[in-house]
């Protein structure tokens, strides 16, 4: 499996990403810079969490004109797998490759703790391998976190299965007071419609060694490996 | 244009530069003529007590400042020490403190950068910052708009460069209503033989200007703002408060650790308090070279911009870099990859001589030692403040111990000192760069070193109800708990930053404040043997007549050899013993118990045997090598009971302890006694521990177990866990009306 990191100007959680899956995963990893036109080949392009640009303007809306996104884009129409993660996840949304967008935390604030996730539908890369219902613990830290769409694109998006993963309370149960960001429906991670490619705020990258917290995150990754090694076959 | 006006410069000219009459007639008598204008500026800056530590350098001599481990002391932008394995850790602390009073957001927010810069001008990536903040009295109405404002241009800063904010101390107190203290900490790690310094070297060497252009801000930061006393307008001064770019600092970062990967540069500085004039001078200093700056060259955010103006300006996220000749267009590529300015702006000179050239003309030309050796250096004189006796005045048997010890626990649990500071931690990325092993809320953060089994603990402590009392022993105090919190996480204390914030020190009583804090320092450091490599004097934080409590933070750096044996403030499993290592005396002078159910503080602040502390440290060390300890947490502010309340809402777990008798049950409950640790431990292991206590001479008890829902101390507190857990953790919001 043969990942690619992209790094913008001002991501903060590329090396983080890349040491994951390098050395959690044993996976083969390539950096890509922004100003690259060439995935290099990559099954899968992240796009990790950071404020790309100094998310002037609007979180990752300046990210997606940049040329990597060109070549993200290309990727994404022939079915290749994406993960935006956090600033990754605004990145797609604003690049309109996942439905709605990603506003201000509805404290005001930033926000970095754990929280419980739930896995909502098994059919999108980022879940593949989880079971529905199953509940992850991984940290969230983001300022802009908050999904918002139209109630049509919600309404369409939840019934077709796109929410990926909800913010639930210990017992699995969408409520209030489990929802750090205001997010509609508590939602954490969506898919495009073939499920190839994925946001989430969650950042799975640092749940990935029990030593600093926990190991839900590597389910995600492999669930985007055996995404793309059951597309492969 | 027209060319640069000369001006007369007067006496009064000099005052405005906040030099003295004696310090100009110095200047004129070293420079055998009347300083230009520009030159007069510049010896306002250099001279300057932010500067030049005029006034505290001949003190700052008796620390203890070598050891195995240093690599780098005091003197540089940042400490450096040897952790093992090729590698160094190096750290700073230093203050922010009238700009963020001025203006909170970007006064704290540029505090986090300046720390970073000093840190990867060194040569080392940035891993953790810390942050010692002291406001006000949590029911003044100024109070929570400062605490928004600072705790959130930390987290502005910090999130966005992409360096874990991983711990902290936050403190109320009504005399730091018009002087609040923002302290930042910066760790970062590089290889040990590739530390970088900020030294001019090489005659004909180019000297480069990189990063963000220079504007008209933040001029007079370190002169008038950070070595004056603040006054009734204060806000006027916003003008010299700088406004960071946290995303600029994050290219240039990036681009500096990418150019220092490579053999191009002598030397390299932040462009800190007094811009490009003090990296300049600095940085010829070091070297014993001269200087030559051609000002038309430097980049400028905008038209118009006086030679004053270049050279003083503090505009942020700013390099100075003197390259190796030939390696020039190397270093451009580096930072146009990066989309930074990088400029030649001068070369290095062999005549001792700073020189600036603006426009054809030289502005400034004054030998180099003149602004850095012969600055001057003031012994102050020192008088015990009047009050010193009526501050420790206590009568305790007047204080009748409190009726239901359950209620005062949950008070001193919401205690704007005490309560939970989730609410500021949570704002914070304290997981970013992926290191962050033990998160903010414990007895010290603990980050594991990449590439190795190591993990560094790092700490800041000040206790200034005790330093108030006795600036002396307070400073020992805060010493021994910032090593003791090391401790408790399981590592051995290796080294300290230290931030010495203190009043006007004009003032002999402040001065005597000042001299017995470094003593403190001194006596603690030496025992621990813990060098200090690095740190910074804070003084003129004053307002009116009002001068802050002596605040001499302690930013503690302790190694642990083995990461994966940290140890945590968190009960592991309901029926383990609890132990208490070391000693309750009846002390309750000083106590956050006086000040929050009594309303008093004063008293002696609790004793301390710095024998007696070191053998704690060695058996909490000892136990834990050997598996023994499955927690630990350090007894400080609040007691036993506050500190067993903590170890219950980190785990969720209840506990039951019995109560000594023969003392004032307050003083069990609540004291501050030194040199104490709570750990918990199987049952069948309490005799291996206490066998371990035994032969360093160190008291041990079993105090009870883990398990239950309730708190439960002797017949004098049984408090359901849940219940004084939710009024400790909701008491921040409320009490600050946040």
């Amino acid at each position: 499996m043969r990942w690619g990191v992209v790094t913008f100007p001002g991501s903060n959680d590329d090396r983080d990403t890349a040491a994951a899956l390098e050395r959690v995963l044993r996976d083969d990893v390539i950096r890509l810079w922004h100003k690259s036109d060439d995935l290099e080949g990559v099954d899968c392009v992240v796009l990790p969490g950071g404020f790309s640009y100094g998310d002037y303007l609007r979180a990752g809306a300046i990210a997606r004109f940049s040329p990597i996104m060109e070549a993200v884009r290309a990727h994404a129409r022939a079915g290749g797998a994406v993960l935006g993660i956090c600033n990754g996840f605004q990145v797609l949304c604003e690049a309109g490759l996942l439905p709605g967008a990603l506003v201000m935390n509805r404290s005001l604030r930033f926000v970095c703790r754990d929280v419980v996730l739930r896995v909502e539908n098994g059919s999108g890369a980022a879940v593949h391998g989880c079971r529905p219902g199953e509940l992850l613990t991984i940290p969230i830290k983001h300022g802009e976190g908050c999904f918002v769409a139209d109630d049509a694109t919600v309404a369409r998006v939840e019934e077709a299965g796109q929410v990926a993963l909800r913010y639930v309370g210990p017992d699995g149960e969408v409520t209030e007071a489990a929802n750090p960001n205001g997010s509609t429906n508590g939602i954490a991670g969506v898919r495009n419609a073939a499920g190839n490619v994925v946001g989430l705020m969650p950042h799975p990258e640092h749940a990935m060694d029990p030593l600093l917290g926990g190991t839900d995150g590597r389910r995600i990754f492999e669930s985007v490996r055996l995404w793309v090694q059951g597309r492969r076959t | 244009m027209s060319a640069r006006t000369r001006v007369e410069v007067t006496v009064a000219m000099a005052a405005e530069q906040g030099l003295t009459e004696d310090e100009y007639a110095r200047i004129v008598e070293r420079l055998g003529r009347p300083p230009t204008y520009e030159e007069l500026a510049i010896f306002g800056v250099m001279w300057s007590e932010h500067c030049s530590y005029k006034s505290s350098r001949a003190w700052l001599r008796e620390l203890p400042s070598t050891g195995p481990r240093v690599l780098q002391g005091p003197g540089e932008n940042a400490g450096a020490i040897d952790i093992g394995d090729g590698l160094a850790a190096v750290f700073k602390i230093e203050s922010h403190n009238h700009p963020s009073f001025v203006e909170p957001f970007q006064g704290a927010a540029t505090g986090v950068g300046g720390i970073l810069r000093d840190v990867f001008t060194m040569g080392a990536r940035p891993i953790a910052i810390l942050d010692s903040l002291r406001f006000g009295s949590a029911d003044h109405p100024r109070t929570p708009h400062l605490v928004r404002g600072v705790v959130g241009g930390i987290a502005h800063y910090g999130n966005c460069i992409g360096v874990a904010t991983v711990g902290g101390d936050v403190h109320f107190d009504a005399r730091y209503n018009h002087n609040i203290l923002v302290n930042a900490f910066a760790l970062g790690i590089a290889p040990r033989d590739r530390i970088f310094r900020a030294t001019a070297a090489g005659v004909g060497n180019p000297v480069m200007y990189v990063g963000a252009r220079t504007g008209r801000d933040g001029i007079h930061g370190a002169s008038l703002l950070a070595s004056a006393a603040l006054d009734a307008t204060d806000t006027d001064k916003r003008p010299a408060v700088q406004v960071g770019d946290p995303f600029c600092e994050k290219l240039l970062l990036e681009a500096c650790l990418d150019l220092m990967a490579g053999d191009h540069i002598v030397g390299i500085q932040d462009m800190g308090a007094a811009g490009l004039t003090s990296s300049a001078l600095e940085m010829a200093g070091r070297g014993g070279a001269g200087m030559v700056l051609d000002l038309d060259r430097v980049p400028l955010r905008e038209e118009g911009m006086t030679p004053f103006e270049i050279l003083l300006s503090e505009s942020q996220e700013r390099m100075l870099l003197v390259a190796k000749a030939g390696s020039e267009e190397r270093v451009r590529e580096i930072y146009d990859r990066w989309d930074l300015e990088c400029v030649v702006i001068g070369h290095v000179s062999d005549d001792g001589t700073f020189r600036a050239r603006w426009r054809g003309e030289e502005v400034c030309a004054v030998p180099v030692t003149a602004l850095t050796d012969d600055a001057p250096v003031y012994r102050r004189p020192v008088t015990v403040p009047v009050d010193m006796a009526a501050r420790s005045r206590l009568d305790l048997d007047a204080i009748e111990p409190p009726d239901d010890a359950g209620e005062a626990l949950a008070l001193l649990l919401e205690s704007p000192n005490l309560c939970s500071r989730a609410w500021v931690y949570e704002q914070y990325d304290h997981l970013v760069g992926g290191a962050t092993v033990v998160r903010p809320g414990g007895d010290a953060a603990v980050v594991r070193v990449d590439g190795t089994q190591r993990g560094l603990a790092v700490t800041v402590d000040c206790n200034t109800r005790y330093t108030r009392l006795d600036p002396y022993r307070g400073a020992v105090l805060a010493v021994a708990e910032a090593a003791r919190n090391c401790v408790a996480v399981g590592a051995t204390p290796v080294a300290v930053s230290d931030c010495l914030n203190y009043g006007n020190p004009e003032k002999p009583d402040v001065m005597w404040e000042f001299q017995a804090g470094i003593e403190g320092i001194r006596d603690a450091c030496l025992a621990f043997g813990t060098p200090i490599v690095s740190g910074n004097v804070s003084f003129y934080n004053e307002t009116g007549d009002q001068n802050i409590p002596p605040t001499p933070t302690i930013a503690m750096v302790g190694l642990l050899e083995d990461v994966s044996r940290h140890l945590r403030i968190a009960w592991q499993e309901a029926g383990d013993a609890i132990m208490l290592l070391g000693e309750t005396r009846e002390e309750l002078g000083g106590t956050e118990y006086l000040a929050v159910l009594h309303g008093l503080d004063g008293g002696a602040p609790p004793t301390i045997d710095l024998d007696t502390e070191r053998a704690l440290h060695r058996v909490v060390l000892e136990a834990a090598a050997a598996g023994l300890l499955r927690s630990a947490h350090d007894v400080a502010d609040g007691g036993l009971a506050v500190a067993l309340a903590e170890a219950c809402f980190a785990s969720g777990l209840g506990a039951r302890v019995e109560v000594e008798t023969g003392m004032r049950l307050d003083a069990f409950l609540f004291g501050e006694s030194q040199s104490r640790m709570l750990v918990s431990v199987s049952r069948d292991e309490t005799g291996a521990v206490r066998a371990i206590a035994d032969a360093h001479g160190l008291p041990c008890t079993v105090l009870g177990e883990v398990g239950g829902e309730q708190l439960i101390m002797g017949t004098a507190i049984a408090v359901p866990v849940a219940d004084i857990r939710a009024r400790w953790r909701a008491a921040f919001v409320r009490r600050l009306g946040l």
